[in-house]
């Protein structure tokens, strides 16, 4: 046996053992048992993904008497990062879960169900055929399911939450049955390999990759299949929004991946066009969606639409490139997206986690009632900010150098004088710049209105700091952030080695170099530079100090106009009414204003009344029309079913007749 | 090589911040001039930090490490840029060069500090202020990074050190219409990032139509004194790159005292002439409503779009 099988099978093992645990401890000490479990499931699952990344092989097969290929899970390369990413991400879901939770997100279901997600998440990244992916797709999304669910009895929308989910879950489903299906029947195998010998030019390859990219574009929550994200992230327990936004989703991306490098490598230019397009519009949708939500977890959820879209379009622009023949340019932009990746998974489930201690100490999540958490949680500040710099892009994390690396695919990638290319590129550049100046905006206010300033209710002014299984995760989420922001140049090229991508190599102090594009991006030296500028500031600052010490005031000034009462400051509402106004006609706010005069004179206000709701313009236009038309389609179908064994006699006769009349011809 | 590059990138830090305040003074006085005042002179500003720094600065309870911490990280990540451009000479770190996206996203840090220290106070005015920043900051994004992409497609990199020597090499790409389309969206985009009119009117204290301002008005003392000098800074660097852009002569390539020497007076003039130009155009400016400043940047992104795609028809 060799060291993957052996994990591959502890995985499996190891969720047995956890889900019986979480069956049969008693409550009182089921969170931190059930909690080390599923821990221990996520650290066999890293273990194995960290050996499989590195190139080691090794497989399980499963006894099936179907005609099919070997149903088998045996991680490859690629298969491998994503199922570590998967499992170091499970690993700080499980810690955090032993403090997080309470009432129905600690009962026997949601633990069980935790341990049949994560070892669902880890084994989808190890199939190598049909079969054994769709059978762990499957205990991925039943787990999930059962997450989101824990609190439906106590709240209303987590009932629609989960009903939303659930049927985009079985939609994606759907689609990449029948996308397997038609890569099936065409190449005359179910297994990978099988399937990767299909000719990526011929029309049954292109049908099977529009269905598969729908399916998994679901998954991922990508424009306009992104509805269930932002319902779903912020009704489900903190540390399993945690999971699904940076496991589940990235997931969801590894299978755009598994198409378009390992089963359908080498497609036309139009798939990466169609990619690309997706990807700008998820991107600029979800950011922008996300930089007017004043819901903490809603915000978290459309970003996660916005760095999904980001990837796509990273490997849209790779397929294009790689279709016009620009080899470099398409490995450094597929590389890119594996970073992109990467670090979404680090800083959103680290903002997710953060997300998830606000909650647990003030019990809200809507940035317009929070305030001064800085000085109350500390730790979760410190490693809300590291993540929150990191969404935002800022040199130093692991955002800005997956952005820095997309941005230098682009400008090099018309080199060609491919006209196609040559306006795709300058556009994609315009939407990445749009999508990071708003990502810029919006977790400014997101840590700036929850973790500054003076608290908006009296929740937040309880605040308390969590307890250490839940900062610790926290805590070494943002450690990943900069250390990926920091080093990136190592951990750039093992990520390249998994998709063969060529001309990625580290450099210097741990910084990368793109070979064939002729850049360099070493953060160390930079920071290094940066602690030389700010020396002589800090020195000068320093003897300032001890000179003019400073003077405390019991208010600020706020020329002349500050108030005692903290309603008096800027809320996340009003932070992004400026951005609301400029995009109106892309996010139609509805507005009511209501102003009560005073009796004496019109001119005298007593009361105003501002009312402002955001909706989702997509769910809004795409999503209402077709469900309306389909509950229409039930009332229409009920009138089949009178009750009549006259007419169900019939219908059976009908049925029996066509099935004869087909065969026949 | 590397001796040469960290002499130079000394060189340019001192220079700059040197020059930086004098700048600010030189726009305001030559904008007193034209409006009829007698103006305080290029000096004041110098004065005005040395009394800022002199002073004990007062914060309220609760105003957090932000306070502190911003305007240091602001001034800091100015004078990152200031060594990170080719300011006075043309010669890059070996493992740092001055990768344009590196400057842009190095100048956000900066942005994002400021708009952290408007929020911190916990004031109308601060929020407010921060709020338009960083909407301003956000739309000129776009236009920041395709004014980028058409500079670095004749050179194929994206490295200011080579731009800069291209067009010393051959003055034909400089007159080029797509390098000054480029130029043109990159002098709006210097305009709004350092808070200038029609964007924002730096001498402005009427609190309603004030952005930059707006923030920093609960610093005072040594604090205000490094956040007045962080945004001179990041003015004067910003616009002696657009100075070398137009005319990179007289900037050091390779790197000698005399190179050396004349590349500070260069740029001395530079900023001189520019920061006049700036003065004077600012008499003839109103400032913009703050919801037509977005059409002012979509202008000017349509500019750079047009840079990038004319590069490729015209050559």
């Amino acid at each position: 046996m060799t060291a993957v099988q052996v994990g591959l099978l502890s995985q499996v093992v190891l969720a047995a053992v956890a889900v019986a645990v979480a069956l049969v401890v008693p409550a009182a000490t089921r969170a931190v048992v059930a909690g080390v479990s599923c821990a221990a499931v996520s650290v066999a699952g890293a273990v194995t993904g960290a050996l499989a990344m590195a190139g080691q092989a090794g497989s399980i097969r499963l006894p099936v008497a179907l005609p099919v290929d070997p149903v088998a899970f045996a991680p490859d390369r690629l298969g491998g990062l994503f199922m570590l990413l998967a499992s170091v991400v499970g690993v700080a879901v499980a810690v955090y879960g032993i403090g997080y939770v309470s009432g129905p997100s600690a009962s026997r279901s949601s633990w069980a169900a935790l341990a049949v997600f994560l070892v669902g998440l880890q084994l989808v990244a190890a199939a190598a055929d049909v079969v054994s992916f769709l059978l762990a797709w499957e205990l991925m999304a039943v787990g999930s399911t059962v997450l989101l669910l824990a609190d439906h009895a106590r709240r209303a929308e987590v009932t629609a939450a989960t009903v939303w989910y659930a049927a985009l879950t079985q939609l994606s489903f759907a689609l990449l049955l029948a996308g397997f299906a038609v890569l099936t029947a065409a190449s005359g195998g179910t297994g990978f390999d099988t399937i990767g010998s299909l000719r990526p030019h011929s029309a049954a390859a292109s049908v099977g990759f529009v269905l598969l990219l729908l399916g998994f574009g679901t998954k991922a929550g990508l424009v306009p299949l992104h509805v269930w994200l932002p319902r779903a992230h912020p009704e489900a327990p903190s540390h399993v929004s945690a999971a699904m936004s940076a496991a589940m989703v990235s997931i969801g991306l590894y299978g755009v991946l598994l198409v378009c490098v390992r089963l359908l490598p080498g497609g036309p230019a139009w798939w990466g066009v169609l990619l690309a397009v997706l990807g700008a519009a998820s991107a600029l949708y979800g950011i922008l969606q996300a930089s007017v939500a004043s819901d903490l977890k809603r915000l978290l959820a459309y970003s996660t639409t916005e760095n999904v879209g980001l990837v796509v379009l990273a490997l849209g622009t790779s397929v294009l490139l790689r279709a016009s023949g620009a080899t470099d340019v398409a490995d450094a932009a597929l590389t890119a997206s594996l970073l992109l990746v990467v670090s979404h998974a680090a800083f959103k489930a680290t903002l997710f986690l953060g997300a998830g201690a606000v909650l647990h100490a003030t019990g809200e999540r809507d940035l317009d009632r929070l305030g001064g958490l800085g000085t109350r949680m500390p730790w979760t500040g410190a490693a809300f900010g590291v993540a929150s710099l990191g969404a935002a892009a800022l040199p130093g994390t692991a955002g800005f150098v997956a952005e820095w690396t997309l941005l230098q695919a682009l400008i090099h990638g018309a080199r060609l004088g491919d006209p196609m290319v040559a306006v795709v590129m300058p556009l994609a550049v315009g939407v990445v710049a749009l999508t990071t100046g708003l990502a810029l905006l919006t977790f400014v206010k997101a840590y700036g209105i929850a973790f500054l300033a003076r608290p908006r209710s009296t929740e937040a002014d309880a605040a308390h700091e969590a307890g250490r299984t839940m900062t610790w995760p926290m805590l070494a989420g943002a450690a990943v952030v900069v250390a990926l922001g920091l080093v990136p140049g190592p951990v750039a090229a093992a990520l390249a080695t998994t998709v063969g991508a060529a001309g990625i190599e580290p450099v210097g102090l741990g910084g990368i170099r793109l070979t064939g594009l002729n850049a360099l991006l070493d953060p160390l030296a930079l920071a290094v530079l940066a602690a030389a500028v700010a020396l002589p500031v800090l020195v000068s600052v320093a003897r300032a100090a001890r000179r003019h010490p400073a003077r405390a005031t019991d208010l600020a000034w706020g020329c002349g106009g500050a108030r005692v009462s903290p309603r008096m400051q800027y809320t996340a509402t009003s932070y992004a009414e400026p951005l609301l106004r400029v995009f109106d006609d892309a996010l139609q706010p509805t507005r009511d204003v209501e102003v009560t005069h005073a009796t004496e004179s019109r001119y005298l206000v007593q009361r105003v009344e501002y009312r402002q709701r955001l909706s989702d313009v997509v769910e809004v236009r795409l999503y209402r029309p077709v469900i309306g038309w389909a509950d229409r389609v039930g009332v229409q179908a009920r009138r089949l079913q009178n009750g009549s064994v006259h007419r169900y006699l019939g219908y059976s006769f009908g049925a029996l007749l066509a099935v004869l009349l087909v065969v026949s011809l | 090589m590397t001796g040469q590059a960290i002499l130079v990138a000394a060189v340019q830090v001192g220079v700059v911040v040197a020059l930086a305040p004098v700048l600010a003074g030189v726009t305001r006085q030559t904008r007193a001039r034209l409006e009829g005042r007698a103006g305080a002179g290029v000096w004041q500003p110098w004065r005005d930090l040395r009394k800022l720094v002199a002073k004990a600065p007062v914060r309220a309870t609760g105003s957090g490490w932000l306070l502190r911490v911003a305007p240091v990280v602001l001034l800091s990540s100015s004078l990152l840029v200031a060594a990170l451009l080719p300011l006075v000479g043309a010669v890059s770190l070996p493992l740092v060069p001055d990768d344009l996206f590196v400057v842009v996203s190095v100048l956000l840090v900066g942005t994002v500090a400021v708009a952290l220290l408007g929020l911190d106070a916990g004031t109308a005015f601060g929020g407010m202020g921060s709020s338009r920043h960083m909407t301003i900051a956000a739309l000129v994004e776009p236009t920041v990074l395709v004014a980028v992409y058409a500079l670095s497609i004749p050179v194929g990199s994206s490295a200011l050190s080579l731009i800069v020597q291209a067009r010393l090499d051959s003055s034909a790409v400089i007159a080029s219409p797509v390098s000054l389309l480029a130029v043109l969206a990159l002098g709006i985009v210097v305009l709004a990032e350092t808070g200038r009119l029609p964007v924002d009117n730096p001498s402005t204290h009427l609190e309603l139509t004030m952005v930059h301002e707006a923030m920093l008005l609960e610093a005072s003392a040594r604090d205000l004194a490094w956040l007045e000098l962080g945004s001179w800074v990041r003015l004067a660097a910003l616009l002696g790159l657009v100075g070398n852009l137009v005319a990179p002569w007289g900037i050091d390539t390779r790197v000698s005292a005399a190179g050396l020497l004349l590349g500070v007076a260069a740029l001395a003039g530079k900023l001189v002439v520019l920061g006049g130009l700036l003065g004077a155009a600012e008499v003839f400016l109103a400032k913009l409503r703050l919801f037509r400043v977005p059409e002012l940047l979509a202008g000017s992104f349509v500019l750079a779009f047009l840079a990038v795609t004319a590069s490729y028809l015209v050559g």
